[in-house]
């Protein structure tokens, strides 16, 4: 549908300040699932080269493995802490949500859709804080 | 045409007396006690005042007008005026060039569906005092632009006409032997918020997807397909055949569950409900043990 005339930004995210709960819940689920996948690669290319190290005790315990150096090394580091926080919080909300939606798909409460997504918000920040302490332990900045 | 074009921001109309008579009988929505009071005060602060309204402006074939622009509009506030009474009130008094669609202001006809503030509404139902000055008055965005606040509404109409909004029979007995169609009471409630559809638009204008996808039927083409298709009187095979358009990738399975097609509709249809219900007879359908 084009369009010739400019009314401001009515076509996109422009207007971001009057989306409802539905549409906050889908833009969410959408991003947090494309997290996911792109962490779920990431994750099968890092394993996949894990396998040298398998089984090998001696070389792990004598700091001759590279892998199993390299990952204690950027478990070590804040950041990758701080993004292991985040992962938790994105896997979290979207299992809340999927579950959210999984009703919907049932014809269950639709009336109170808004409610379940402020529901799952509130219990995804929740959660997250809980695994703070847990997360950060024993990391240096 | 283009002569006509008066300076509506310097204008300070007096209050016109025959107007105060003739107000609009504005469907105002009482669900609770508080909540009148509470647009009870709103609209004795704005009493003997003036409301501030911003009105998109648009014409191709006014050279004038062919830059897109919002026009201010300062209407004498009365009692109980809606989005509709200070729109008519400025075509009339300051700028007959002024266009859009209205018929009975009483949320019935679905012709003045806007985008207010930011949200589709039926510009007669909505009560102006409850929402923030300036108050911007727009057309529905995702339809082309006729003019001033006149949307195209052929595509949406041919969406609806798509999926066969009308009572079909398989076997329509000969003239002589026609009964009446009697529906259970149950079956009745069971639509009853589909058929209160007044076809403005709104939810179309709404919706996310069938913003980016042409094919959509959209919320109101599938809501209409749901009256029919719940409808018990209604055989089996025209059933499935509804369920066939239906089923089809731009049918309900478009459809993302963002709920804004159900936030906006002035007649609260719980349009997403509807369409899931429609997606759940979808998979009942296909669904084989074998």
């Amino acid at each position: 549908m084009s369009q010739s005339y400019n009314r401001g930004l009515i076509e996109d995210f422009g207007r971001w300040k009057e989306f409802s709960a539905g549409m906050w819940a889908w833009i969410f689920h959408k991003f947090t699932g494309w997290m996911l996948i792109g962490y779920l690669f990431t994750h099968i290319a890092v394993l996949s080269t894990s396998i040298g190290a398998a089984g090998n005790e001696a070389a792990i315990m004598a700091e001759s493995d590279v892998y199993t150096t390299t990952l204690q090394g950027l478990e070590g580091l804040f950041l990758i802490r701080l993004l292991e926080v985040g992962l938790l919080a994105v896997a979290v909300f979207h299992i809340l949500n999927g579950l959210r939606l999984l009703m919907v798909d049932l014809g269950v409460g639709l009336e109170a859709q808004d409610k379940s997504f402020y529901a799952s918000l509130v219990l995804t920040g929740a959660i997250t804080v809980a695994s703070v302490p847990t997360f950060l332990t024993g990391v240096s900045l | 045409m283009s002569t006509q074009q008066a300076e509506p921001e310097s204008q300070e109309a007096p209050e016109d007396p025959e107007m105060k008579g003739a107000e609009s009988p504005a469907a105002e929505e009482q669900k609770g006690g508080g909540m009148v009071e509470e647009h009870a005060e709103k609209e004795a602060e704005l009493e003997g005042e003036t409301v501030h309204i911003k009105v998109f402006r648009y014409d191709p074939e006014v050279a004038d007008k062919q830059e897109p622009r919002f026009d201010d509009f300062h209407v004498p506030f009365t009692k109980g005026m809606t989005v509709l009474d200070s729109v008519m009130y400025a075509r009339d008094e300051y700028d007959s060039s002024l266009t859009f669609r209205h018929s009975c202001r009483q949320a019935v006809c679905g012709s003045d569906a806007f985008f207010v503030n930011g949200k589709q509404r039926l510009g007669c139902k909505t009560q102006i005092s409850d929402l923030e000055q300036p108050v911007r008055i727009e057309p529905l965005p995702h339809q082309e632009v006729v003019k001033d606040l006149v949307v195209d509404m052929d595509h949406f109409y041919d969406q609806m006409h798509a999926v066969e909004p009308y009572f079909q029979d398989e076997d329509t007995p000969e003239t002589d032997a026609l009964e009446e169609q009697r529906q259970s009471p149950e079956n009745r409630e069971k639509i009853k918020m589909s058929s209160r559809c007044i076809w403005c638009g709104a939810c179309m204008s709404s919706c996310n997807i069938a913003a980016g996808d042409n094919e959509y039927l959209g919320p109101a083409a599938i809501n209409k397909a749901y009256k029919f298709a719940m409808d018990d009187r209604e055989g089996e095979e025209i059933k499935e055949h509804r369920l066939r358009i239906l089923e089809q990738e731009h049918g309900v399975w478009r459809c993302q569950t963002q709920f804004s097609c159900t936030e906006v509709c002035p007649k609260d249809i719980p349009l997403t409900e509807h369409i899931q219900e429609l997606k759940r007879e979808a998979v009942k359908k296909n669904l084989k043990f074998w």
